[in-house]
């Protein structure tokens, strides 16, 4: 009996390894440490009835904040590691096993537990506001798709104290995440991490679509809406019909780790370069899944910090449209290599570079927005301004990669690593982080230190150069990505330790950004933003009161013009404005609800016994999952509403008289 | 503005830095910018076509946003115009929507053009050496079907000769890289890639696995000699003379996963490569004339013509 509770606690828990013993302990701390504070506040009933059940997208924006930094933040810590590993030659600071699930962490973090919740948050914090709803089309739905991306994520990040972590890549091509060359619960892990929260992410997009369609404001047609909220929707419209790409891509993989299926195995039939196509039809519209919403945040920022309409608002819609379909149609240049026919290849080569035509159409218009106005360098703009120089040559190595006979010498080599870090970084984290400065003051009611920020604007982007320029030199070096370590033979020690100081910059402007944070929440009193417009800004969310409302508008505005709280501006100083009769009405709202959270939870345990193949804990998972949608079906009191009284009262607080 | 002064200071160090990067391509380590082959000259020369045809829109477009940066701050005093609700000119977006449209074009027809190029021998007039690759967990096994000798580790071509590999795998994918001679391709068990490479120069130029394998990765390396033909030849004579036979057993052990130093066997089972792709395309409709009958005699008939992806893929097509 003892014997084999030992064996069992053996492989269940990760053991052997200095790194693990530390990380368990800080776990079992931290976790101690959350438990202690909420129950000496007695703040139990206040995490479940404010956040737990919460339906209200500004709050679930937040939530979906707070993870995306933790995540970042491990994300970026595997990097560190794996930078400190190849600072020199021949280390043997970490061994290829570690490494090997530290690679493959780092990837599947940064893209799927951090820049996706990053993105969701934004997606939250601002499309109701800025098209003049209330809420998204399904609250409820909201809120499940939250939960199901946290329990996700937290399946996933287990896996490095129980069980073990993947090792198999970010994309886990078979036939190596496939028995026999993965045993273990490790693979299990990175499916059903990723099956729980992909599901999470098809809702918000179906979510975000209906949103933006069918909740505007009258009078906001689709043309006058801003040009993040279209981002949102090309972004949108690539999900719904990616993510189910991916879902079944990885149900069949787990189908041939459990139950011995031979999809994707070596023998039996199975065909391994079925699913690095397959899963490339998700992973390359995913990466314009991320980035499409940052060139949204881009044409917000750059016309609100110039002062002065965005250039070419119709070339910019079409290119955001455009690229959402130019993306289904470049899977292929992933695999040049796979040795298919020339025709093939010649396909999805130029239908690549045709992606570059919008994108360069995207940034003269921006510059052009820049052009005669009035450019002050607030943290938002800051980023932006950095972004174009950054992108515009990620975008070209990008565009170098493309060409398949060149991509032969490319591929698999630092200089990908170089590209795909400088969009996904220089595209991506920029404009979340460019778009998390500009909507702070919306949702928490004052701005963010910007002295503190700069100093980390500056750390993050000249260690983004340090240490990603390297890495285009060391692929012309030939140097191959995922290697865990290299000799002297080759040249690549210089380089490759310029590129490790570079990534630990990097991680000082983080630091710098988590010290601007709880610096600006214990000074908050300082910034605080009290009219709600704390950048003189454009568009309709800067037309109500900071932090925003439960109910967002307490009157829905009529909408006239792509920048209309800018032209009510204009109008109120030239003393044309026409003010309207307000008559405040009932406002319905959504009512909170546990089930997502507990639905959630059952998914998680349903996971865990996937992972683990212990078919009874799955079942009992799956049998609550479907208990919660049964529960949920007969919930007809769902809505209630806010007197007239109480709008009134909240908005006199703010000031605001009705 | 202090910031501004600042970010155009940085920018002008952070592209002095990539220039000195670029410039220092010319150092013998940057191997994918000294091609020592007609292949990889190909592409080192269609990689500086697309650095010239990129950097038409990249420098000016950075110089143009520092400069609007600069003169367009917000700053008391600044007399450059201000116009904020200019937002449309149709001319200048025609111009920006052309000059992509063109330069895509331009890098469209070399791209395609070399594509078709590369799937065939760079050098007509020579009967290209063959040589079998396969990919095994971790360490890298090539077969010479005309010399009938084999190696680990270990490859030896003659110069000015176009060498025909073709590539498969008894182990996760792979992808077979020696960067000197040229560009990649993926070892896959089950099929067979073709990649054409030469060496023009004598010389030792580095190899290696460039798609992820699992723990052993990061040591599949090797050396690619290249000698004179005579000098080639002798050193099979050599090979024949002195080192042992590579038998079945001895495949069956190298196959399990595991490192290995270099080696040379004076011999191997034939049609050993032929037996490792059709080890796996058991099931695969290689040859379609009659694919429901799989008598052995078939399938081992049916692995030999599948040698190439192109094959695979017009029967898969039928």
């Amino acid at each position: 009996m003892w014997e084999s509770l030992k064996e069992f606690a053996s492989t269940f828990f990760v053991t052997g390894d200095p790194l693990i013993y530390g990380s368990d302990v800080a776990i079992v701390l931290t976790l101690a440490a959350i438990v202690f504070v909420l129950t000496k506040y007695k703040k139990w009933g206040w995490l479940w009835r404010e956040w737990l059940t919460t339906v209200d997208h500004k709050k679930i924006g937040i939530m979906y904040l707070i993870s995306a930094l933790l995540m970042l933040f491990r994300g970026g810590v595997d990097a560190l590691l794996m930078r400190a590993q190849l600072a020199f030659p021949n280390l043997e600071f970490l061994d290829s096993n570690h490494y090997n699930e530290i690679f493959t962490t780092h990837g599947t973090i940064m893209i799927l537990f951090m820049a996706m919740p990053l993105l969701f948050a934004l997606f939250n914090w601002v499309v109701p506001l800025q098209i003049g709803a209330r809420d998204v089309a399904f609250p409820f739905l909201n809120a499940v798709s939250f939960w199901l991306f946290f329990f996700g994520a937290l399946l996933f990040n287990i896996s490095f104290v129980i069980g073990g972590s993947p090792d198999a890549g970010w994309l886990s091509y078979p036939p190596l995440s496939e028995e026999p060359f993965s045993m273990g619960p490790g693979q299990n892990f990175w499916i059903w991490g990723i099956q729980i929260s992909g599901i999470g992410s098809l809702m918000t997009g179906i979510n975000f679509i209906v949103t933006i369609l069918k909740m505007r404001a009258p009078g906001m047609t689709l043309m006058k809406m801003p040009m993040f909220t279209w981002s949102v929707l090309s972004s949108c419209i690539m999900i719904i019909i990616a993510f189910p790409v991916l879902t079944v891509t990885i149900a069949l993989l787990y189908l041939d780790r459990f139950l011995g299926a031979h999809f994707f195995t070596l023998d039996g039939g199975g065909n391994p370069m079925m699913y690095i196509n397959l899963i490339w039809m998700w992973g390359h519209p995913e990466v314009y899944i991320v980035v499409v919403p940052a060139f949204g945040i881009y044409s917000d920022v750059v016309a609100t910090f110039s002062r002065k309409k965005l250039f070419g608002y119709a070339s910019m819609v079409a290119a955001v449209m455009s690229i959402a379909i130019v993306s289904y149609f470049t899977w292929g240049h992933h695999f040049f290599t796979m040795g298919t026919g020339a025709g093939v290849i010649a396909f999805f080569a130029v239908a690549t570079m045709l992606i570059a035509i919008p994108t360069g159409v995207k940034v003269f218009n921006w510059m052009f927005t820049m052009f005669r106005g009035r450019i002050s360098f607030k943290l938002p703009m800051l980023w932006t301004i950095a972004f174009i120089p950054c992108f515009v040559i990620g975008g070209a190595t990008g565009v170098m990669l493309s060409m398949a006979p060149a991509d032969y010498q490319y591929h698999n080599s630092y200089f990908l690593i170089g590209h795909f870090h400088q969009t996904l970084i220089g595209g991506v984290v920029f404009g979340y982080l460019a778009g998390m400065y500009y909507w702070w003051p919306k949702l928490f009611g004052f701005k963010l230190n910007e002295k503190l920020g700069q100093w980390a604007f500056w750390f993050w982007n000249i260690g983004f150069y340090v240490c990603f320029m390297p890495q285009y030199a060391l692929g012309f070096m030939g140097m191959t990505r995922r290697y865990y370590t290299y000799g002297w033979d080759y040249g690549w020690e210089t380089l490759n330790l310029v590129s490790t100081i570079g990534a630990f910059l990097m991680g000082i402007g983080f630091l710098f950004q988590v010290w601007q944070i709880l610096y600006s929440i214990k000074n908050m009193e300082k910034e605080k933003d009290t009219t709600g417009d704390p950048w003189d800004g454009r568009t309709l969310e800067w037309s109500i009161p900071s932090p925003a409302p439960f109910y967002n508008f307490a009157v829905i505005p009529k909408v006239k013009d792509v920048d209309d709280w800018w032209r009510i501006k204009q109008e109120k100083a030239n003393g044309t404005y026409k003010e309207e009769p307000v008559v405040l009405e009932p406002i319905h709202m959504p009512k909170n609800s546990g089930i997502p959270f507990v639905m959630a939870v059952f998914w998680f345990i349903a996971g865990f016994g996937f992972v683990w193949e212990w078919s009874w804990m799955a079942i009992i998972g799956m049998i609550g999952v479907f208990a919660c949608m049964w529960a949920r079906s007969f919930v007809y009191n769902d809505e209630y509403y806010v007197s007239v009284d109480e709008v009134r009262r909240i908005e006199a607080s703010y000031g605001r008289v009705y | 503005m202090r910031g501004t002064k600042m970010l155009r200071q940085i920018q002008f160090w952070l592209l002095a830095a990539l220039a000195s990067v670029l410039m220092a391509g010319c150092g013998e380590e940057y191997v994918v910018l000294n091609p020592k082959g007609p292949v990889g000259q190909t592409q080192y020369d269609l990689i500086m076509i697309s650095i010239i045809l990129c950097s038409i829109i990249v420098v000016p477009v950075i110089v143009l946003t520092i400069f609007i940066v600069f003169r367009y701050r917000d700053k008391p005093g600044n007399k450059a115009p201000y116009k904020p609700e200019w937002a449309h000119n149709a001319k200048m977006e025609v111009v920006w929507w052309a000059i992509p449209i063109i330069i895509v074009g331009l890098l469209s027809y070399y791209t395609v053009r070399d594509t078709y190029a590369l799937k065939e021998s760079p050098n007509k007039e020579a009967e290209p050496l063959v040589v079998q690759v396969t990919s095994l967990d971790w360490k890298w096994l090539f077969t010479y079907p005309e010399q009938g000798i084999a190696t680990v580790n270990h490859l030896e071509i003659p110069v000015g000769v176009p060498v025909k590999f073709q590539i498969s795998a008894d182990a996760p994918m792979n992808s077979f890289w020696v960067p000197e001679l040229g560009g990649q391709v993926y070892a896959m068990a089950g099929m067979t890639t073709e990649l054409y490479l030469q060496a023009d120069e004598p010389g030792e130029y580095d190899g290696r696995g460039a798609n992820f394998t699992g723990e052993g990765f990061a040591h599949m390396e090797f050396k690619v000699v290249a000698k004179p033909q005579e000098e080639f030849e002798a050193w099979v004579k050599e090979v024949k003379g002195t080192t042992p036979a590579l038998t079945k057993e001895g495949y069956e052990e190298l196959q399990k996963p595991g490192l290995a130093d270099v080696m040379t066997f004076s011999s191997f089972p034939e049609g050993l490569f032929e037996e490792i792709v059709s080890k796996y395309s058991h099931g695969h409709p290689i040859k379609t004339s009659d694919a429901s009958s799989q008598s052995e005699t078939q399938k081992a008939s049916a692995a030999e013509e599948a040698l190439s992806t192109q094959e695979l893929h017009q029967a898969h097509a039928q």
